[in-house]
């Protein structure tokens, strides 16, 4: 058994965290929390430059073709250093949504252009509230023109194309839903950014009025493309919310070994060792979950949709538990602006439900885990 | 990153698969998979008995033991061969419950500190399921804290005098050697003045007595001790260097990885599963989704924990800490399932016999044994410290009795 990433995999992470230290501080971070850039486009390029953005696109599009385990790693880190970049909409979503089901023309056009950091891509898949369902999907794709609104959209504000969920039926079933394309700087788009809980990635409101689109993948075939898109996603950003929750813990130990109250340091409270020995526990559990989900993307298992559901219930949960504990240990500095601790809480609670959430997650690991049991 | 067997790890799982295929006891096969929980009781059979006979065969196959030398009746086996190896006899390994505790912590103990004698007379036979071992640390009033225990060895020409009490002793009744620690100087702080002893357990002046548990069952011992004489021959390291003694028996008490525990998962899935409530099938209700989708990521969690502690084995590299949270994990699960399973069941969940409602009182009997899960072999709290002080490095409690002889610590009735 080697249930572990390769010693080039970690080399690679390594990388990734020095970089990510070097370029992407918390200070740097700040400039978008306070709303003075939109994203940090400094680090997007760099991130570019470093075959980052393409690590998992193939070489004949532009990528490093290196592999899903590859993104994983750097994921953890992307989470790690709440980086304020559209990386997961457009790596995660939009690429892995292309790779799965665009034509060979789509893939040429936009990969390349993913990978060099030159395009930024988003799902348009949400219309207000609930979680991704056939029947929440009410924008309509008729003639090669769709009308409806998407929110929230991530990074819809900056993208320059987005996969958008459409309504082609109305039978009531998953064969309703298509994908198509859009190039959101074309005309008959209108977007609006939103406030969010998380101001270091954006949310968007997209309207779409005859707007031109082409079709991504087959008609009627959106819905289990999406599913899976979703699979993969719930994988990678289980990876950025356990690199997450692992540095909302070392913050939380670090301070505990700082700060001194009644003459001694906080740390050496059990009440105060015991919740960081719990946060431990989850970002524990949720690190061995994400390393099950990454061989199940990595290897195209009929595992996924299991693991990825697990991994992205263990990860919400373990980084929502450390980035809140975080705060506690911390006390009264843990809830000013200047400490980071709110950054990682934003975060959190932002990605918790970002691809459905939680409660959406638990519904599918029982649905997936009955289907097995069944077979 | 793949789940495959190297090729030696596979020629080794090959040839353990048909040793176990050609000389298990087949017919406990099925009674076996079903007790998941607890000690293993069998209907016909004294779990002793067919314990010792499935050791003995192993031991003559060499299949006891794997990581020990050959000449102690181990294997000479990498630490991932004996991974495989349990994961091979699978629920046969069930039976090996009586020899756990010498085969864990006892024989390792005598390993590192006993005479190369002691270590030729005694570590065989404990491999062989000969003779059984048990351990005498906890007392009444020392448990988390065991330094603080008060058994007394006193030095009478070449053998030392016991006196005094231990408990929560699994197996004593059924134990032919002990494996004891004893303050032998009270007049120096209570971790410099303790001393490892190992006794025969039918010495004059041994008495076993069970203790009525709070689940009604009767698992452990007390073991009281009344001028017990041990020869000198029979201490494990030096006077006074007890402690440190202990802590490779504990150490290796928290190396069992192949070990799977019990979380109450699979039970609690099944019995959701085939549950009608009101509304429909309970497995269909969001709220009992919603929990049974945290325990089931828990669940897999603590799996693929194994897992990679596993991998580190096999590339021969030491594992991480993250192997610690497994115990702190299920306990805490199995309390809350068994509690929620019950909740289920409603008015008929205080059942407690062979009702068909209750799915014959498993979850009842869940709920009056999982309390002994947190605190057998570190309770909760000593489980997070040691999280907290070895994993995270935060400071040690502060100990206002580190430094006070023993015998001026303050205590009640001592």
């Amino acid at each position: 058994m080697n249930f572990d990433f390769s010693d080039d995999q970690k080399q690679l992470r390594d990388q990734a965290r020095k970089f990510l230290a070097e370029k992407c501080s918390p200070k740097a971070v700040r400039v978008v929390l306070d709303g003075k850039a939109p994203y940090d486009k400094d680090l997007w390029k760099g991130l570019a430059e470093m075959g980052f953005l393409g690590v998992a696109i193939p070489e004949e599009f532009g990528g490093a073709g290196a592999g899903h385990l590859e993104l994983c790693v750097i994921a953890e880190e992307m989470g790690r250093a709440n980086a304020p970049v559209p990386f997961s909409s457009t790596v995660y979503l939009a690429a892995e949504a292309l790779l799965i089901a665009g034509s060979e023309a789509q893939k040429k056009k936009w990969l390349p252009a993913i990978a060099s950091g030159e395009a930024i891509g988003t799902l348009a898949l949400f219309e207000g509230k609930g979680n991704p369902s056939p029947k929440n999907v009410k924008l309509t794709a008729a003639n090669g023109v769709l009308n409806g609104v998407k929110k929230p959209v991530p990074d819809g504000a900056i993208a320059d194309f987005a996969v958008v969920a459409a309504r082609t039926g109305s039978s009531g079933r998953d064969a309703d839903i298509s994908l198509f394309l859009v190039d959101l700087k074309a005309g008959g788009v209108e977007v609006k950014g939103l406030t969010n809980l998380d101001p270091t990635r954006g949310q968007a409101e997209i309207t779409f009025r005859d707007c031109k689109a082409e079709p991504l993948g087959a008609a009627g075939e959106g819905w289990g493309i999406l599913t899976e898109v979703l699979d993969r996603a719930a994988v990678l950003c289980a990876f950025e919310q356990v690199g997450g929750a692992d540095r909302a813990l070392e913050m939380g130990r670090d301070y505990a070994l700082d700060r001194i109250a009644f003459g001694r340091p906080i740390g050496s409270f059990q009440a105060v060792k015991h919740m960081l020995a719990d946060m431990y526990v989850s970002a524990t559990l949720a690190r061995s979950n994400s390393y099950y989900g990454a061989w199940a993307l990595s290897t195209n298992a009929a595992e996924l949709p299991e693991a990825a559901a697990a991994a992205r219930i263990s990860a919400t949960q373990a980084f929502q538990h450390c980035a809140k504990n975080n705060i506690q240990v911390h006390g009264g500095m843990g809830f000013t602006w200047e400490f980071d601790c709110h950054m990682y809480y934003r975060r959190a609670n932002a990605m918790a439900l970002g691809l459905g959430s939680l409660s959406y997650w638990e519904d599918q690991l029982i649905d997936r885990m009955r289907k097995k049991n069944a077979a | 990153m793949n789940f495959d067997d190297t090729p030696q790890e596979a020629a080794f799982r090959e040839t353990a698969r048909k040793w176990i295929e050609a000389n298990a006891p087949k017919a406990l096969h099925a009674e076996l998979s079903k007790s998941s929980l607890g000690r293993i009781r069998l209907a016909n059979h004294d779990i002793v008995e067919v314990g010792k006979a499935w050791q003995k065969k192993k031991f003559e196959g060499n299949w006891v033991c794997l990581h020990w030398p050959k000449e102690y009746g181990g294997r000479g086996a990498t630490p991932i061969e004996r991974v495989i190896w349990q994961q091979e006899e699978g629920v046969y390994g069930k039976l090996t419950q009586p020899f756990q505790i010498g085969e864990g912590m006892c024989g390792p103990t005598v390993m590192a500190f006993g005479s190369e004698a002691a270590k030729r007379r005694y570590l065989p036979k404990l491999a062989s399921g000969e003779e059984i071992w048990c351990q005498l640390f906890s007392e009444p009033s020392a448990g988390s804290d065991v330094a603080g225990l008060r058994t007394r060895a006193e030095k009478k020409g070449d053998n030392w005098v016991v006196n005094g009490q231990k408990i929560w002793t699994s197996g004593a009744h059924y134990s032919d050697y002990g494996l004891l620690i004893a303050r032998t100087d009270p007049n120096v702080p209570k971790h410099k003045g303790l001393t490892m002893f190992f006794l025969d357990m039918k010495s004059p002046g041994v008495e076993v007595r069970p203790i009525k548990q709070a689940n009604g069952m009767q698992e452990f011992n007390e073991v009281y001790f009344t001028d017990v004489v041990i020869p000198d021959s029979q201490r494990l390291g030096a006077v006074g260097e007890g402690w440190s003694v202990s802590l490779t028996t504990l150490m290796n008490e928290r190396m069992s990885i192949g070990a799977r525990l019990a979380t109450g998962l699979p039970e609690m899935f099944e019995f959701c599963s085939n549950l009608m409530l009101e509304d429909g099938l309970a497995i269909d209700d969001p709220a009992v989704r919603s929990k049974l989708a945290s325990w089931a990521a828990k669940s897999s969690g603590l799996k693929y924990t194994s897992y990679r502690t596993i991998s580190a084995l096999s590339k021969g590299e030491r594992p991480g800490p993250e192997n610690s949270i497994g115990k702190l994990v299920s306990g805490i699960m199995l309390q809350d399932i068994a509690t929620y399973a019950m909740d289920l069941q409603g008015a008929a969940g205080v059942l407690t016999g062979n009702d068909e409602e209750t799915v014959q009182g498993q979850f009842q009997q869940m709920l009056l044994s999982s309390p002994s899960v947190r605190i057998a072999g570190g309770t909760d709290e000593i489980l997070r410290n040691i999280i907290a002080e070895r994993v995270l490095g935060l400071p040690g409690d502060i100990r206002v009795d580190k430094d006070v002889p023993y015998n001026k610590i303050p205590t009640k009735g001592r």
